[in-house]
């Protein structure tokens, strides 16, 4: 659809332009942030928004792309572009192998084996100390490079991270406006009718899973690369909830609602600085009030606002 | 068409089902009628690969398919429709019939995040298949419309058309007249006809007499979970054991 493309190049166009306004500084490190956590939060709304299928371990298969990234070109020296397909290709293969049996599971079942999952695979990077550093973490991982130009400073970083994360997304939109995403959303709304219809809804959704799983590895190698250092605490539960959060809060099923939600939730922090000790209660009261007053999340939520204000009438949801 | 023989399902100690057996010929409309409870929607549950039975065998076109699962089945041309109509509801009613085509078309999850060129000229025979498929059935002017917002009647041909995207050579249609008011039974019962003009072998469990009366070539009577009776229409009509079991007997 035309429409379609043009959203996605006039939003290309924003985030390239946007570190002409910044000079720098410490807001550019932190926009990279959005960008890895766009990644991370789009990755989780194909598996939650597209498919319906919960996860609460994705810090997991982020943490094994930036460890095995991070490992590969330290201990082993290989080169970071290397490294970094490797990575995704085996976490792409182990969520397929777990995807299976894991993926017969629904709802809070679901949730649950996600979240030992994610656990498991945190004690891995705590306990194996000689591979991983254990707790104190893996560091000097070198930064990637392109023909000579190494990107070491934070406006390099946003240029590359941001690169990669408008492919995702672009290859994101593409899938989910394709008979792929149609038959995800079947599968969401009544499985038992995608299934007569002859969707195969129990590989469709490993797939799905383990795409989640390789986009989710390539923002973690990505991470490692351009921090040159990782340690296990990056990689808990807590942060497993937060892309969740990031998910929910921009708006189940809409890429545009990933990065808003990832937007949101990585700067809402950084403003919040000024309020001291209150800052994680302003923090939480918001989100709060997000979810109650926008149950579509911040893309849905937005735009009706904007009506509201305005007195137009809705004319729908563009999601 | 297509053949059961000896189904039995077991639930518990509950016989839902006791060694059930029929034949439905090509291109004839058959009706599946019974009381409440004899056993009809767990037969079609068991034809069309949703519950396992605990004995028996389906035969499709000459070929065993007992136990195959609902997508298995899709690529074998059989679909169903289901009572409580199965939209899925946050989609519009184009995008519903377009599931339709997933059999009737191949670009995986690869080719189409990567938007290759093949995929896009096959996105475009997938709409144009599911207009048709939304004109079949009378409800194309509706095609934008969120599925979840339609009312029953509406939703329930959808379901068909939907049905219908899967190029189906035998449609199950689980009391497709079930919520729809008088007229529009009677536009079902000559959607019905048509598709079966197409070739479509279509069988039906019905509660509404009239319509099975009216539009079914063939009928068969389920009882407390065994084949009562098995006939044209008339004979069913006229059959004394099938009216001892709607109206009661005197005993």
């Amino acid at each position: 659809m035309k429409r379609d493309l043009l959203l996605f190049i006039a939003f290309a166009l924003l985030i390239m332009v946007a570190p002409h306004f910044f000079h720098g500084g410490y807001l550019m490190n932190v926009l990279v942030f959005v960008g890895i956590n766009t990644m991370l939060a789009i990755a989780l709304n194909l598996l939650l928004g597209y498919a319906g299928q919960i996860s609460l371990g994705h810090a997991g298969f982020f943490g094994l792309g930036a460890y095995i990234s991070g490992v590969l070109t330290t201990t082993y020296a290989l080169n970071p572009w290397s490294a970094m397909p490797l990575a995704a290709l085996v976490v792409g293969c182990l969520a397929y192998l777990i995807g299976f049996p894991i993926l017969k599971l629904k709802g809070h079942y679901l949730a649950m084996a996600t979240l030992g999952l994610g656990i498991i695979i945190y004690i891995v990077f705590n306990e194996t100390v000689d591979l991983t550093g254990g707790p104190s973490g893996l560091s000097g991982i070198p930064n990637l490079e392109v023909a000579g130009v190494v990107f070491d400073s934070d406006v390099k970083n946003y240029y590359l991270i941001w690169g990669v994360t408008l492919a995702v997304m672009l290859f994101s939109l593409n899938l989910a406006n394709s008979r792929i995403g149609r038959a995800l959303r079947a599968v969401h709304d009544s499985e038992v009718a995608a299934q007569v219809l002859g969707v195969n809804s129990r590989v469709l959704k490993v797939q799905i899973f383990a795409l989640s799983a390789v986009i989710s590895s390539l923002a973690g190698s990505l991470y490692a690369h351009t921090m040159t250092f990782v340690s296990p605490a990056s990689f808990g539960f807590n942060f497993s909830i937060e892309v969740l959060t990031m998910v929910v809060i921009g708006g189940l099923g809409s890429i545009y609602g990933s990065f808003l939600g990832a937007a949101l939730l990585t700067l809402l922090p950084e403003f919040l600085r000024g309020a001291n000790d209150y800052d994680i209660i302003i923090y939480g009261a918001l989100l709060m009030i997000m979810v109650m007053f926008m149950p579509g999340g911040l893309v849905r939520g937005i735009p009706a606002l904007y009506r509201k204000i305005f007195k137009q009438k809705g004319e729908g949801d563009n999601a | 068409m297509l053949e059961v023989s000896g189904i039995t399902q077991i639930f518990g100690g509950v016989t839902a089902l006791d060694s059930v057996s029929f034949s439905i010929a090509k291109g004839d409309i058959t009706g599946v009628i019974g009381p409440n409870g004899a056993g009809k929607t767990t037969l079609f549950n068991i034809i069309t690969g949703i519950y396992h039975q605990t004995a028996g065998t389906v035969t499709l076109e000459g070929k065993d398919v007992t136990g195959l699962p609902p997508e298995r089945l899709a690529r074998l041309a059989m679909v169903r429709t289901f009572q409580n109509i199965e939209l899925f509801g946050g989609m519009t009613v184009l995008e519903n019939v377009m599931v339709g085509m997933h059999t009737k078309s191949s670009s995986g999850l690869l080719a189409c995040a990567l938007k290759m060129p093949w995929t896009v000229s096959e996105e475009r025979r997938i709409r144009d298949g599911a207009l048709k498929w939304l004109e079949f059935t009378g409800i194309a002017d509706l095609a934008d419309h969120t599925a979840g917002s339609l009312p029953f009647g509406k939703g329930r041909l959808l379901e068909i058309a939907r049905a219908l995207a899967v190029g189906p050579r035998i449609v199950l249609m689980d009391e497709p007249a079930a919520g729809l008011n008088s007229q529009e039974t009677l536009a079902l019962a000559g959607l019905i006809k048509r598709i079966r003009d197409l070739d479509i072998t279509v069988v039906l469990v019905e509660h509404d007499m009239e319509l099975v009366m009216d539009i079914c070539d063939r009928i068969v009577v389920l009882n407390l979970g065994k084949k009562l009776a098995e006939g044209t229409p008339r004979q069913i009509q006229e059959s004394p054991e099938v009216i001892a079991a709607y109206l009661g007997d005197d005993d």
